[in-house]
């Protein structure tokens, strides 16, 4: 299955969507599939700042709990709240409702250590 | 076989130094038959006098009674083993135990979820610390300096290793925390928590009131209520209807012997909020695949052995043999019968309170309510007053100076049902010879 396109992707299988400044980070399909059944999301606070690549919260599934690392640095401006009411909505619409937390990008080139939706498939398809 | 290994004798091969050979025979008695070192013991015993002595001492430990059927239960060979009982497949018994001594520190702290229990309260105030810190992000705290000394002692220790700074609030007359300064410390929201204790170290109730709760809460800081009297949770308001969102203590005064200090038993319980932070052992209730009820150990993924590096506690245990205690404690005491000890304990604490301090020379040192321990402030050094009635075979109770060097003249004195009336018309009379011969000495 192709990679949705207009995204940008994380080798730790995390994508963003850039809107202006504002970045909405997620995982991707590859990676609810892997985990299997999410039971809970960790998630970082609003307003705390956020280097590129740290591991700044984790995704515990039935099977194993992962660290979520974010793919671009910044100020967290909102952590998707229904997720830890149905943390399961991360499994059903990784691109969509089960987005995980949205920055203030602080630096725009950190954009160029991302992936394309081609670079990412050919990890994903490994 | 000195032949097959080609030594010519033990002592060639065995080879001790002629300095450290023994060269008589070892002096020790003749061997004894089972019952004559029963009676030789039993003669020991009976030269120790401590149990003779009339104790008025608590300060974290309590005396309080416990009935036989907690050794009965927790003695059988089900129970009493040394194997680790979190298989589910072998140890439902006292995994049901847990669990149940879960629900009741849930139920009497009022809060959603209690873990296994840990160490003792010490410990539990050190690991509840620790999850403020990971649920704020913040790397301070702010300690009643009338929470138990030992546990701030604890608390310190491990600050150190995770490079946490902790100051502490001051105590006012009452004997209960002084928040005067609470505004201006919260102000740059540097605290992950505040701790306060309820009974506090003086004994005073230290509950904090709905402002003070308020004011902490809106700067984003964790309220952490210790309980180190653990019987207090059967008289007070629960440390959740004021305000706590993570209570620990210790659980000793439930069923657990004093046994010369160890061991105890902590607990944690917290709000669901917090409820993936909580360190160590969870018991969890489900259903088999017929149907019946089933204990299993749950929400593993916050421990050590599955989350490795990344795990916030290196708990993966619990003291799960005195926790056992407790709850056929509770259990046996019921909700009525826990209650009506401790009316008990506060009753003869009020006792204590107006028979020593209607003696000359002796006053309340604060002026808080209680539930079962005093201040006395005594003539002189508290030390010497200890010292007359050590004398007189009565442990007066605790020197304040030992921790406090401002209350050098102060005795915490600790009443609890085992406490008699004779108990108390002794100390009291003894107190009462006290001035004479300290005025006498000098």
């Amino acid at each position: 299955m192709p990679q949705p396109a207009g995204l940008l992707y994380s080798k730790e299988h995390e994508w963003v969507k850039m809107d202006g400044q504002t970045a909405t980070i997620g995982i991707t399909e590859y990676a609810q599939a892997s985990l299997g059944d999410i039971v809970y999301v960790e998630l970082p606070r609003v307003g705390a700042t956020l280097g590129q690549f740290d591991s700044i919260g984790v995704i515990e599934s039935v099977k194993a709990v992962s660290d979520i690392y974010t793919p671009i640095g910044g100020e967290v401006l909102e952590v998707n709240g229904d997720l830890e009411n149905d943390p399961s909505l991360l499994n059903r619409e990784p691109f969509g409702g089960g987005w995980l937390f949205k920055l203030k990008v602080t630096d725009d080139n950190e954009r160029n250590n991302l992936l394309s939706p081609e670079k990412y498939d050919e990890i994903a398809r490994d | 076989m000195l032949r097959t290994i080609g030594a010519a004798s033990l002592d060639e091969l065995v080879n001790v130094p002629a300095a450290v050979a023994l060269r008589s025979p070892v002096s020790v008695a003749p061997a004894l038959s089972e019952s004559e070192i029963a009676a030789t013991f039993a003669g020991f015993a009976a030269r120790t006098t401590g149990t003779q002595f009339r104790s008025f001492l608590g300060a974290g430990a309590y005396r309080h009674y416990v009935p036989p059927i907690v050794g009965a239960i927790a003695m059988r060979g089900e129970f009493l083993t040394a194997y680790t009982p979190y298989q589910a497949e072998a140890s439902q018994g006292y995994l049901q135990a847990i669990y149940e001594w879960q629900t009741y520190i849930a139920l009497l702290t009022g809060l959603d979820v209690a873990n296994a229990s840990v160490y003792d309260g010490a410990t539990a105030l050190a690991e509840g610390a620790i999850m403020a810190v990971n649920a704020t992000g913040r790397k301070a705290l702010l300690v009643s300096s009338a929470v138990h000394p030992n546990y701030r002692a604890v608390l310190r220790t491990y600050a150190e290793g995770l490079e946490l700074d902790i100051d502490e609030l001051a105590y006012g007359a009452e004997g209960t925390t002084d928040f005067s300064t609470l505004e201006a410390a919260l102000a740059d929201q540097r605290y992950a928590a505040v701790v306060v204790q309820s009974p506090n170290f003086f004994g005073a109730i230290d509950a904090l009131p709905a402002a003070v709760v308020a004011q902490i809460k809106a700067t984003g800081t964790v309220v952490i209520g210790v309980v180190a009297e653990a019987m207090s949770l059967a008289a007070l308001a629960t440390p959740a209807s004021w305000g706590v969102d993570i209570c620990v203590g210790e659980g000793q005064s439930f069923g657990v012997a004093m046994a010369y200090g160890g061991p105890h038993v902590g607990f944690i319980a917290t709000t669901a909020e917090h409820l993936r932070r909580i360190p160590g052992r969870l018991v969890g209730k489900t259903v088999d695949k017929t149907g019946a009820n089933a204990y299993v150990l749950t929400l593993q993924a916050r421990e050590q052995h599955i989350r490795r590096e990344k795990a916030t506690s290196n708990i993966c245990t619990n003291q799960a043999h005195c926790a056992l205690c407790a709850t056929i404690y509770l259990a046996a005491m019921g909700k009525t019968g826990l209650r009506d000890c401790a009316a008990h304990n506060l009753a003869r604490a009020r006792e204590l309170r107006s028979r020593v301090t209607a003696l000359a020379g002796f006053d309340a040192r604060f002026s808080g309510a209680v539930f079962n321990e005093i201040v006395v402030k005594v003539p002189g050094k508290a030390a010497d007053v200890l010292a007359a009635l050590r004398d007189k075979s009565i442990l007066g109770g605790l020197d304040l100076g030992r921790f406090y060097p401002e209350l050098s003249d102060c005795i915490l004195m600790t009443a609890t049902e085992m406490t008699t009336a004779a108990d108390i018309d002794a100390l009291a009379t003894a107190l009462s010879e006290v001035p004479q011969r300290a005025a006498a000495r000098s």
